[in-house]
């Protein structure tokens, strides 16, 4: 990838003057060239080297340093479940993230050249790359919240869902005892089996609804519980059974008191439900054309239903795959921009070929634009993996404190098994270690690849 | 017919596009319009409802942010962290790299191959050991602590950069200087750092944001007074969900430099972090 901005080329032999003059002269250089690495070689040797060194031989040794413990805190690493618990998490994000990454990254950069706004489109999808982890990790943590009223993806599901299955209005309602409906075990309110077509209007009473929640349009019940009904119909009101100030009489509708509206009532024969309406504005409700003889009304258990308020995102379930998808956001413009390097790469002429010949998008793409990009996209897959195995902002910032356990990678465990709390730096040293370790085939490969280019 | 189908097709493209690109717009919206909104509207209903029924949006937050003795400390820290690393890691790997490129000192070749696979190497394994020696050295907890370690860390991959960049340059034109007796400082500073500039410029870029954003090694070399923004801001997440009113406008006001920074550079941004894409 460096073969972007930079061409590797193969230093020249520096000149070798002759003489005894030429050798002092060449001391001379040495000394020079010596003074210019200088700087670089002593703090990469004191800040870079040695601390790997020391760490290497520290995570031999217990918590406190003073005792060797062999591969003791290698074995630990795998029998400590939350440690083990950051190995597989680390696992699941080093095989989704960079393979999502890479996946969006090529899909967007192949269509992304159809449009005339690319450049646009490719700035604002790189942008996220300059923004912290930390202001990434506040972003998210807002946009993942519980409550639908601070996070927007709770907000958007809730409010697709109440589109969907509609929303209960009264979680809190009740009958009260002893005024002609009772309690079914699925929470459905039913009065006895007495209601007949052309009697006078049934009266359900409910409580338990502060008259702050009722809805805006709500209307007073007492002119809807007087009317009487024709002889095929069964007429009734729903309504709050409850005067504001006080001075009501329980199972009686007042003069004051609300109807409640949007309240699903069914008539039910035989424990059959044939049919079923909701209630107006002021609580009435009216069952045309049916056949004479007595029903029951019931309030199905719908109408009482706990509110639905989203998924969890930041739950113990759903934690690790709400924090790759911010880290989609933060890299998916630079998996584009570097597939869509590659791809301007590509010879036009075989495409072009292939088109006259009459293939279609989706063959170029598959038998053509992918094998071809094959080198690249591996670069972009593997530079994923070596940034995805060291997250840490994100997870430490996005996962709230009781599921930080359940969030927790290598780097996170590392911290805080050194630092934050755990104060076990044998086994911190030996995690360091391991994200080491993990990163030793990219080590080898970046040598290889620039031994390579200076042959 | 295939006509048709290609503008159905790419009006089909053009839409996705415009749909991936407002669901990437969203969360920075989201954050700006939270850091506008008191902590009533917020307790009330999320930033969306600005939409439908708009409340008053004022930078009332950003003064109040602003009169906190913290966190503009912090923001100087920042400042103070950041800028002086850039020119450590330019100056120290433009020396190194021109070495490497064309002086001649023993053990040239092996010492960078290990500059090279130092590049991958992640800061985790040096916090614990480096923290001891700064211990020792006084450096612990102070900003030139912080400034070391970033640039200790930054140096592999600017040496690496540089020295390729440098080695590219015509051997011609380094003899010429040679000849007519200039030294190696004034080469250096005459010919390769202006010929070196489009390479400095990505490399200073990349850098300078990379240490703007960083939290992990300041939380734990920087102490209170030395902590950057994104520590200060990280000691107040415990809280979240109460002070979106201090988080949302912190964050934004973290985050604006460097995206004026990329905006401003962004040719430069892009090649340095598709350069880096080794580390």
């Amino acid at each position: 990838m460096t073969a972007t901005l930079v061409k590797e080329a193969s230093p020249p032999a520096p000149a070798h003057p002759d003489g005894a003059r030429g050798g002092r002269l060449r001391r001379r250089g040495r000394v020079i060239a010596l003074l210019f690495v200088f700087p670089a070689l002593l703090l990469l040797g004191a800040l870079v080297v040695y601390p790997v060194l020391f760490s290497v031989g520290r995570s031999f040794f217990d918590a406190s340093g003073s005792e060797f413990v062999g591969g003791e805190n290698y074995a630990e690493m795998f029998r400590d479940p939350t440690t083990l618990k950051a190995i597989r998490n680390t696992a699941i994000w080093v095989v989704v993230a960079p393979t999502l990454l890479t996946g969006l990254g090529l899909i967007l950069a192949v269509l992304v050249e159809k449009v005339r706004w690319a450049t646009a489109f490719k700035l604002l999808l790189f942008m996220p790359m300059a923004v912290s982890f930390l202001a990434a990790g506040i972003i998210f943590r807002l946009a993942y919240d519980d409550d639908p009223d601070k996070g927007v993806l709770n907000a958007a599901v809730v409010s697709v869902h109440d589109a969907f299955k509609g929303s209960s209005s009264y979680p809190t309602a009740r009958a009260r005892d002893g005024e002609g409906l009772t309690e079914e075990a699925d929470g459905a309110y039913v009065t006895g089996a007495d209601v007949s077509p052309g009697g006078t209007a049934a009266v359900l009473g409910l409580v338990g609804v502060a008259p702050k929640d009722l809805p805006g349009g709500a209307e007073p019940a007492a002119a809807a519980a007087g009317e009487k009904a024709g002889s095929d119909e069964v007429r009734g009101v729903v309504y709050l059974d409850f005067t504001p100030g006080g001075g009501g009489k329980p199972g009686v509708v007042d003069r004051e008191e609300s109807g409640l509206p949007g309240i699903t009532v069914e008539a039910v024969r035989g424990g059959e439900t044939v049919a079923s309406t909701t209630t107006a504005a002021d609580g009435s409700f009216r069952f045309a054309g049916l056949g004479s003889g007595s029903y029951a009304l019931k309030l199905p258990s719908s109408n009482f239903a706990a509110p639905y308020d989203g998924i969890s995102w930041l739950g113990p379930a759903l934690v690790t795959p709400a924090i790759i998808g911010a880290y989609l956001w933060i890299w998916t413009g630079f998996a584009m921009v570097l597939i869509g390097a590659g791809l301007s790469t590509l010879p036009r002429d075989a495409l072009e070929a292939a088109r006259m010949d009459g293939a279609n998008e989706w063959q170029i793409f598959r038998r053509i634009t992918v094998p071809l990009l094959a080198p690249v996209l591996t670069v972009v897959f593997v530079t994923l993996v070596i940034n995805v195995m060291k997250v840490f902002d994100l997870v430490y910032i996005i996962a709230p404190g009781p599921v930080q356990e359940d969030a927790t990678v290598l780097a996170t465990q590392m911290w805080l098994v050194s630092f934050g709390g755990g104060n076990n730096q044998g086994l911190g040293s030996a995690l360091g270690v391991l994200l080491l370790l993990l990163v030793i085939p990219a080590m080898v490969f970046n040598v290889r690849r620039f031994r390579r280019s200076q042959r | 017919m295939s006509a048709v189908r290609r503008v159905l097709g790419n009006a089909v493209v053009q839409a996705f596009l415009v749909v991936i690109g407002l669901v990437w717009m969203t969360p920075l919206a989201g954050l700006f319009l939270s850091s506008l909104r008191s902590a009533e509207e917020t307790a009330e209903g999320g930033w969306w409802t600005v939409f439908t029924s708009p409340g008053e949006l004022s930078f009332e937050n950003y003064s109040a942010l602003l009169g906190n003795s913290g966190i503009t400390q912090a923001f100087w820290n920042t400042v103070l962290i950041s800028v002086p690393t850039t020119v450590l890691v330019v100056v120290v790997a433009a020396l190194a790299g021109y070495a490497f490129a064309w002086l001649d000192f023993p053990g040239r070749e092996p010492v960078f191959l290990v500059v090279v696979a130092l590049l991958v190497v992640p800061v985790q394994i040096g916090l614990l050991p480096v923290a001891k020696l700064f211990g020792q050295l006084g450096l612990f907890g102070t900003i030139p602590g912080v400034v070391l370690f970033h640039v200790a860390y930054g140096l592999p991959f600017a040496v690496f950069l540089l020295r390729n960049y440098f080695a590219e340059m015509p051997k011609e034109m380094l003899e010429a200087a040679r000849m007519d007796g200039g030294s190696e400082w004034r080469i250096f500073t005459r010919l390769v750092l202006p010929v070196g500039r489009p390479a400095i410029a990505s490399l200073a870029i990349f850098q300078f944001l990379w240490v703007w954003n960083d939290m992990l090694v300041a939380l734990l070399f920087a102490d209170s007074s030395s902590q950057p923004l994104t520590v200060q801001l990280q000691s107040q997440i415990r809280q979240f969900g109460s002070n979106i009113d201090v988080l949302a406008p912190g964050a934004f006001l973290s985050l604006v430099v460097p995206v004026v920074v990329f905006f401003a550079f962004q040719r430069h941004f892009v090649q340095g972090v598709m350069a880096g894409s080794v580390k």
